[in-house]
């Protein structure tokens, strides 16, 4: 922190700044969000019809629902991500944002932070509602407890991966096509595993199916958390 | 205009004839497998070049990290040549191994973990070069060049680990053999030198174009400043 007091700083008293620079980057998120409501818009709408597309594309009778159920939703929820994560990082560029976040006396990390907790928690909202949506349209019962549990692990993974790349994204020429481009390989671990691990919930399976899927989404979280961690600062140097 | 190192000449030279020996061992030296037949040769530069493809993004990543912490450009140069040089040698493996894989799987192509895992790494760092294409600032484009390079090299082990729990055909030639690989087989002492040469000689083949890319690019950096003296003048 480079709050330059009189004073030294406890621990204490640093630790409480940082989480109020982390929580303060992420009400201006929600608080935009809640004024706009540019993104979360899109990104539900957007969402609703890929579901909608996906019906027609694969046929989603009663048989085929059981297999496919768990890769359309995160087909979707990948997909809804991308438009949310270029977006909330688009904003911050275009009109100037981020060098007014960067000259704030707060260490860059709460910044990354900050931007990837906003962006968890759009993810987390969209899934709030398609989920139960998806329930009602075909008729699949998706209020499991574990479910919550995997969709998190994966919107966390997501969102810290996506977070850092996004704000790479948006800085080059090619910014629009850019980020599924190198977001999608790189996120491909949490994609597979949170469609196996949702997959071992829908259908009841033991939890000896699902906890490998699990264990490999808390290590990748756990691992890019970290390396987003120390390379956001590289990202948004000038 | 500098001349080629002398070093860069013996090595350039030494590795061409390695390369030549190493042809010629997996043509006629290595015996003739018994089961698989001649395809089976496929394999000594199969798995040299896939060694290569691995090496050159770790190479990549490790590049990556120098350049964040020194910020030196040599550095950039040396992550961009890796990675260039390791998407060359992993098509070669991918290429290769369909080739192999025709008659000995009956299919050119399966969804197996090494498989994807190769295929997701040269997606990996064909979105590298893409991303330093769109970036016209030199400096930005390293940094999120190495960025780019530490993540994506990360992120291959567990793409290899989240298919890897799925059940594999691929064959595993060195250490223990799973049972219901297809296509494995235990190699005879000529094959082993063999397998074990071409591995030597193809990452003495790497550290040749790597030296050679690099000083190329070195060369296209002192073009270009010659030429903003130019247009400046």
């Amino acid at each position: 922190m480079t709050s330059g007091g009189v004073l030294p700083l406890t621990t204490g008293e640093r630790a409480r700044g940082y989480l109020r620079a982390v929580g303060a980057v992420v009400w201006k998120d929600l608080a935009a969000e809640l004024r706009s409501r540019e993104l979360l818009s899109a990104m539900l709408v957007f969402a609703l019809l890929v579901i909608l597309i996906f019906n027609f594309a694969l046929e989603l009778d009663l048989a085929t629902r059981q297999t496919v159920t768990s890769g359309v939703l995160w087909v979707t929820f990948a997909f809804a991500g991308t438009l949310g994560l270029n977006r909330s990082m688009a904003v911050e560029r275009d009109r100037g944002c981020l060098d007014g976040l960067l000259l704030a006396p707060v260490d860059r990390s709460a910044l990354y932070f900050g931007k990837s907790i906003g962006n968890l928690a759009f993810m987390l909202i969209v899934e709030a509602i398609v989920l139960p949506a998806y329930s009602i349209l075909y008729n699949v019962n998706l209020f499991r407890p574990g479910l919550v549990v995997v969709v998190m692990l994966g919107s966390i993974g997501y969102a810290a991966v996506g977070t850092l790349l996004a704000s790479m994204a948006v800085q080059a020429r090619t910014r629009d096509v850019l980020l599924p481009i190198l977001l999608f390989p790189v996120v491909l671990p949490v994609l597979i595993s949170a469609v196996k691990a949702t997959n071992a919930v829908l259908l009841g399976l033991e939890a000896a199916e699902l906890w490998p899927w699990l264990n490999l989404l808390i290590a990748y979280d756990v691992i890019f958390t970290a390396v987003a961690f120390m390379l956001f600062d590289f990202v948004v140097e000038e | 205009m500098q001349p080629i190192p002398r070093a860069l000449k013996v090595l350039t030279w030494v590795s061409a004839g390695l390369f030549a020996a190493a042809l010629l061992m997996t043509l006629f030296y290595a015996p003739r497998e018994a089961v698989m037949g001649d395809v089976q040769r496929v394999f000594y530069f199969h798995v040299a070049s896939g060694w290569v493809g691995g090496l050159a993004f770790l190479v990549a990543a490790g590049a990556g990290v120098i350049y964040l912490l020194r910020g030196s450009r040599r550095w950039d140069a040396v992550g961009l040549a890796s990675v260039e040089i390791g998407l060359a040698f992993t098509l070669a493996n991918l290429i290769s191994g369909s080739v192999w894989a025709r008659p000995i799987w009956n299919t050119w192509w399966t969804w197996d973990p090494r498989l994807v895992t190769a295929s997701v790494m040269e997606l990996v760092y064909i979105a590298y070069l893409l991303l330093r294409q769109g970036l016209e600032d030199p400096d930005r484009r390293a940094r999120f060049g190495a960025v780019y390079a530490i993540v994506g090299f990360l992120s291959v082990p567990l793409t290899f680990l989240s298919i890897r729990i799925f059940r594999t055909i691929h064959p595993v030639v060195v250490g223990n053999n799973d049972p219901t690989a297809q296509g494995a087989f235990d190699m005879t002492p000529p094959m082993l030198q063999t397998f074990l040469f071409s591995l030597f000689v193809f990452t003495v083949v790497y550290i040749a174009l790597l030296w050679h890319r690099v000083r190329m690019q070195a060369l296209a950096e002192a073009v270009e400043q010659r030429k903003m003296k130019l247009l400046s003048a």
